[in-house]
């Protein structure tokens, strides 16, 4: 392609004596920066293309009833509930809330998938189910990793509900009192 | 080497022209990020977007001119806006998104698009239980997409709160719409989990399904 014929033995003999020889410039051009250069564009294109793709998460929504027969009951043993909250901070408890607080317990983002773990290992898998309470002061973003940290950990039931104002007591009493829970320490 | 060039630069055109840059966007959504692969849908799209601050905007795809003609129609009626033709013409026309309450429709479907731009939109009201305004649009959504599959989209930033999405999921309830998909960015599946594990025995499938 950039090359051309600059061969000078090809096809015609020498010239005579005395005759001289025209110098002749090379015309290869060297490729390689091109090349270089189109690889690191071609690499630039393949990544943008590939990750700018957004995805979808799918999210059923159980219908309203007003009529607490048709609701879905937990069994309080099975039940692990995660309390999200401002600062990316997220509260737990397992079954349900006692008056004094003594199950309420802090954790963070990084630890909280042993939580769920934890407690999928230790409860039957017909009766486990995990309740994720979004606080006000939660963002979107919480309540989408939270879903996904469901799905990462094959959770098969699990419910987005509204924090309650008894939970909410809770967790306001507990960031009064520095990062400390009321009671009980780290879940492991 | 020249065949190597020749490949390269082959490649190279195919990627610039293959892809497509972002349009240029009038809100500005950072999207939280999921492991789900599943591709979005890309037909009959509802889509109600969620800014940094929890306002929330609603839009239709603009394939859809027949359905959002309906909409607007509906909005008219339930709300007694008294819109003109003019005005309705201009929800149908534009890339349209709606980011105001109903109050405040009339004038803002009079607005030119530079107006648009710099208009500092107060965002549909959803986060009073009493009056969530996104719930009349997707009752009139609801009404128009009759008989035809409509994708309900959710796009919200990460720093938006969480009263602002709640707001938009109680108005899907009340509209008995409830299932919907939440656009994020994908994200790798964290080594050693369950889901990794699955992802092992059944192929990238595994993460499709959610």
């Amino acid at each position: 392609m950039a090359e051309m014929d600059t061969s000078q033995q090809g096809g015609h003999k020498k010239k005579g004596p005395g005759v001289k020889k025209a110098k002749k410039l090379s015309t290869r051009v060297d490729l390689t920066p091109m090349v270089d250069l189109g690889f690191l564009l071609i690499t630039f294109f393949v990544f943008t293309t590939t990750m700018s793709e957004p995805t979808a998460v799918r999210l059923y929504l159980p219908k309203d009833t007003e009529r607490p027969e048709e609701q879905n009951k937990v069994k309080n043993s099975g039940a692990l509930t995660l309390l999200l909250n401002k600062n990316d901070n997220i509260f737990y408890y397992e079954g349900e809330l006692q008056p004094d607080g003594s199950n309420f317990q802090s954790t963070n983002w990084k630890d909280v998938r042993d939580v769920i773990l934890n407690k999928k290992r230790t409860t039957k898998p017909e009766d486990f189910v995990v309740i994720i309470k979004p606080g006000p002061e939660s963002t979107y973003r919480n309540t989408v990793d939270m879903l996904d940290e469901m799905f990462i950990n094959d959770v098969k039931r699990y419910a987005l509900v509204d924090i309650t104002p008894q939970d909410l007591q809770f967790v306001v009493a507990s960031e009064g009192g520095g990062s400390a829970p009321p009671a009980g320490n780290s879940g492991n | 080497m020249t065949a190597m060039c020749d490949v390269a630069f082959l490649l190279l055109s195919f990627f610039i022209l293959a892809t497509q840059f972002k349009p240029d966007e009038a809100l500005e959504v950072v999207t939280p990020k999921s492991v789900s692969t599943r591709q979005l849908e890309g037909k009959d799209i509802v889509l109600v977007t969620m800014d940094r601050d929890g306002k929330v905007y609603f839009s239709i795809d603009d394939n859809n001119q027949d359905e959002k003609e309906v909409v607007i129609e509906e909005v008219n009626k339930m709300k007694n806006l008294g819109l003109t033709d003019a005005e309705k013409q201009a929800f149908i026309n534009r890339g349209s998104f709606v980011g105001v309450p109903f109050s405040q429709l009339k004038s803002y479907l009079q607005m030119s698009p530079e107006q648009i731009k710099n208009l500092n939109h107060p965002g549909i009201p959803v986060t009073d239980t009493l009056n969530n305004e996104l719930q009349v649009w997707i009752r009139a959504t609801v009404e128009a997409f009759k008989g035809k599959k409509m994708n309900l989209m959710v796009k919200g930033d990460n720093e938006a709160k969480y009263p602002s999405f709640k707001g938009i999921i109680d108005a899907f309830k009340k509209n008995e719409q409830f299932k919907f998909s939440m656009v994020t960015d994908p994200e790798g599946v964290p080594e050693g989990t369950e889901l990794a594990r699955k992802i092992e025995k059944l192929g990238a499938k595994a993460t499709d399904e959610q």
